[in-house]
């Protein structure tokens, strides 16, 4: 008889609202053996598999899925881990639903399956299991190659060329790895021990890692050249983005970058038992749309802010940010002013910010983007009273190893240029790959520039 | 991990670190500065580079003691280590035959000033350094200074060394040492910084500054070193530190280093006298 198909996706269990704004503790609790199970079920698997094409890193989608069915979570993890060296990051940070969820044939007249959930139910199965396996590693091929940077780009790179036999060094410029997953993306989000373990994995393939080494400062590319056969810069985010409004300058504004860094990498929502403060402002306006400007709302909340505003000057259906984050953020209590463009923030005499003044928008026609553009309505100004303002709108590539490397190709908004099928730069032997070359973007788009460099990179060392 | 090689008070509250760290030592250029992480709940500290030694590896900052992460580097000691040390950051400190160069330093700015001072007498300079403070007991390095320096001038609040007064004089001092500078650079607090701009402006002179905002990374991510130079938004980390200091817009930098005056006191209060009665 022919299998029922199961439209519905079983959801996965999460801290509830009331009590998850009080901690940092992680939202989302993951699938149980038996709901994991029971997802997997429904994969109808496929034989030319969308998903598995919708992925950027290529994983074996039906195939993993398949062994969460036979419950054989070791060959699933290893079947995943193939293409894809940080599961536990990517079950969870992915925006699955623009990927493989986005053409998962059961999307077509139901839920599709809900493959990033089942991604992480391996990768914490195998974490708990204490039974990490290592796969075979190609014989030493005496190639070394640099990686500048330990975020999801970098480390992408490191995991494919560390199974192909060559050393791979990766230098860190703070003093965590793990870049955007460390600094930017919080621990409610992304426990900062599930990162630490993804990095172990990978050094446990033999790949070194130094922290605090600033390449472009510490040494220049040039004199890195001298000592390795190629090298892959990943250096992420740059400086950030500010609406370029009158009182930015003020004490209480922030970018996301500062706002997260202080939280995530520093730990300052645990002052003063780590140095590194962060103030406990009351009301918080939240500036953009994204990810990131979810992350910084949320962030503010757990701090204790009574009313937490993200201001956006779209609208709803525009915002950039993943279904699944606007819904967390509503749920705990953000308020949402779409339509509303911040266009000054007051200050006192001391130079705090006190209040924010904005004007209320309208939907036009489309802009290039083909979302309809925003237009302000005249005479529509309004002033909220705020304590603290995060601008989180976006960055710049980091600019430091552009600044110290000539002959590097720069493009106008200071990303490195790099071919998109490659990552090869304008310099023999050089590679570059996520943020730095794209600007912010999604962490399984900079592993995806990394699967694809490390790629080129073989061949090269290969013919060399 | 970094190894301590020294750590000492040199004078009251200020402290001479040197971190074994080949790497910055090889790298470092006046103007620089380093990040530093006592342990691993301390702050990222940034300190600017006073001296660095590129055969034994070593790097040399003065740090004063504010708040908590500067009090723990305050208790290392010569064998000890700390977690992180990260650079050399920033531009370099612009040198070339400017001709005749004033170089002012105080507090925590001396140290960072010798290696600009040294620099500039290698390119030809004529040099002058001018060292300010509350007091003699908080000068110091007056011996290195004089060694590439064409004079070393003195100014204490109360009179104790030199001229009796503060940077404020700064015009009448030059002419009395007849002293034309073609540039100035200062290096130590806000206040010496902002001031010795305000006084150089109506003499003409280019002044040279040596920011010190709050950081995080350092590394041009976070942007909270950010001030206004010349009426544009700039990153002390990336863009400076070394800004004209006839361009920085001081009233707002001075309240920006404030933001968090109230948190770092806050492991002082640990400490106080009434605490252990």
């Amino acid at each position: 008889m022919a299998k029922q198909i199961d439209y519905k996706q079983r959801a996965m269990p999460k801290q509830e609202p009331f009590e998850r704004v009080k901690n940092f503790d992680e939202v989302a609790l993951g699938y149980t053996e038996t709901l994991a199970q029971e997802e997997a079920s429904r994969c109808l698997g496929c034989k030319r598999p969308f998903c598995t094409q919708g992925c950027p890193v290529a994983v074996d989608i039906p195939g993993f899925i398949q062994c969460i069915v036979d419950g054989d979570f070791a060959g699933g993890i290893r079947k995943i881990k193939e293409t894809n060296a940080l599961p536990a990051v990517c079950g969870r940070v992915c925006p699955q639903e623009e990927q493989c969820e986005q053409v998962c044939v059961l999307g077509k007249k139901g839920d599709p399956v809900s493959i990033g959930r089942l991604e992480r139910f391996l990768a914490d199965w195998e974490a708990a299991s204490g039974a990490t396996e290592t796969p075979d590693i190609a014989p030493p091929t005496g190639k070394r190659i640099a990686i500048v940077g330990s975020g999801p780009a970098g480390v992408t790179v490191a995991n494919d060329l560390a199974l192909l036999g060559h050393e791979v060094v990766i230098y860190e410029a703070l003093h965590d790895a793990g870049g955007v997953l460390t600094y930017g993306i919080p621990e409610f989000r992304l426990p900062k021990a599930i990162v630490k373990r993804e990095v172990e994995y990978v050094k446990s393939l033999g790949v070194k890692l130094y922290t605090d080494y600033i390449v472009g400062k510490t040494k220049t590319i040039d004199k890195l050249g001298d000592e390795f056969d190629a090298i892959f810069i990943a250096a992420g985010a740059g400086l950030p983005w500010f609406l370029e409004i009158p009182g930015e300058n003020l004490n209480g504004v922030y970018s996301a970058n500062e706002y997260l860094t202080r939280c995530n990498l520093m730990k300052g929502f645990r002052f003063p038992e780590y140095d590194t403060p962060i103030k406990r402002p009351s009301n918080v306006a939240v500036f953009g749309g994204g990810n990131v400007a979810m992350d910084s709302a949320r962030t503010a909340l757990r701090l204790g802010a009574d009313e937490v505003h993200i201001v956006y000057r779209r609208s709803r259906s525009e915002l950039p940010a993943r279904e699944e984050e606007v819904e967390n953020a509503e749920e705990e209590g953000v308020i949402f002013d779409f339509l509303t463009l911040p266009i000054r923030l007051n200050g006192n005499e001391h130079g705090w910010l006190t209040s924010l003044e904005c004007l209320k928008m309208e939907l036009g026609e489309p802009d290039d983007s083909g979302r309809r553009r925003p237009v302000p309505i005249e005479g529509s100004e309004f002033i909220m009273p705020v304590d603290a303002a995060v601008c989180s709108i976006g960055n710049s590539p980091n600019p430091l190893i552009p600044m110290t490397t000539p002959g590097l190709e720069v493009g106008r908004k200071g990303n490195i240029v790099a071919d998109e099928e490659t990552g090869k730069t304008s310099r023999d032997a050089i590679w570059a790959g996520g943020d730095v070359v794209t600007g912010a973007a999604t962490v399984i788009s900079a592993m995806g520039a990394g699967r694809n460099a490390a790629k080129d990179i073989h061949e090269y060392l290969s013919k060399k | 991990m970094f190894q301590i090689i020294e750590r000492r008070m040199i004078v009251p509250n200020l402290h001479e670190l040197v971190v074994e760290a080949p790497d910055i030592a090889q790298a470092a250029q006046p103007g620089n500065f380093i990040i530093v992480r006592p342990d691993e709940y301390g702050e990222r500290t940034p300190l600017s580079v006073a001296d660095w030694d590129r055969e034994a590896g070593t790097v040399t900052s003065i740090f004063m003691q504010v708040g908590g992460s500067t009090a723990k580097l305050a208790r290392l000691k010569p064998g000890d280590s700390m977690p992180s040390c990260a650079g050399p950051l920033g531009k370099d400190t612009e040198i070339e035959n400017f001709g005749t160069v004033l170089c002012v330093g105080g507090c925590y700015g001396i140290g960072s000033l010798y290696p600009v001072a040294c620099a500039l007498k290698e390119a030809g300079n004529k040099v002058y350094t001018l060292l300010e403070g509350r007091s003699s007991y908080l000068l110091y390095w007056q011996d290195r200074f004089a060694e590439v320096s064409e004079r070393v001038i003195e100014v204490t609040r109360d009179g104790t060394a030199g001229y009796k007064g503060h940077i404020s004089r700064l015009a009448e001092i030059l002419t009395l040492e007849k002293i034309q500078p073609d540039l100035i650079i200062v290096n130590g607090c806000t206040f010496l910084m902002m001031k010795t701009s305000k006084v150089t402006e109506p003499m003409g002179c280019k002044t040279i500054v040596n920011m010190n905002p709050i950081m995080i990374d350092g590394t041009g991510m976070c942007g909270v070193c950010r001030l206004t130079v010349a009426g544009k938004m700039k990153f002390a980390c990336v863009d400076g530190p070394d800004f004209n200091g006839h361009e920085v817009d001081w009233e707002e930098f001075l309240k920006r280093r404030q933001t968090y005056n109230p948190e770092e006191v806050h492991p002082l209060r640990k400490s106080g006298c009434a605490s252990h009665f």
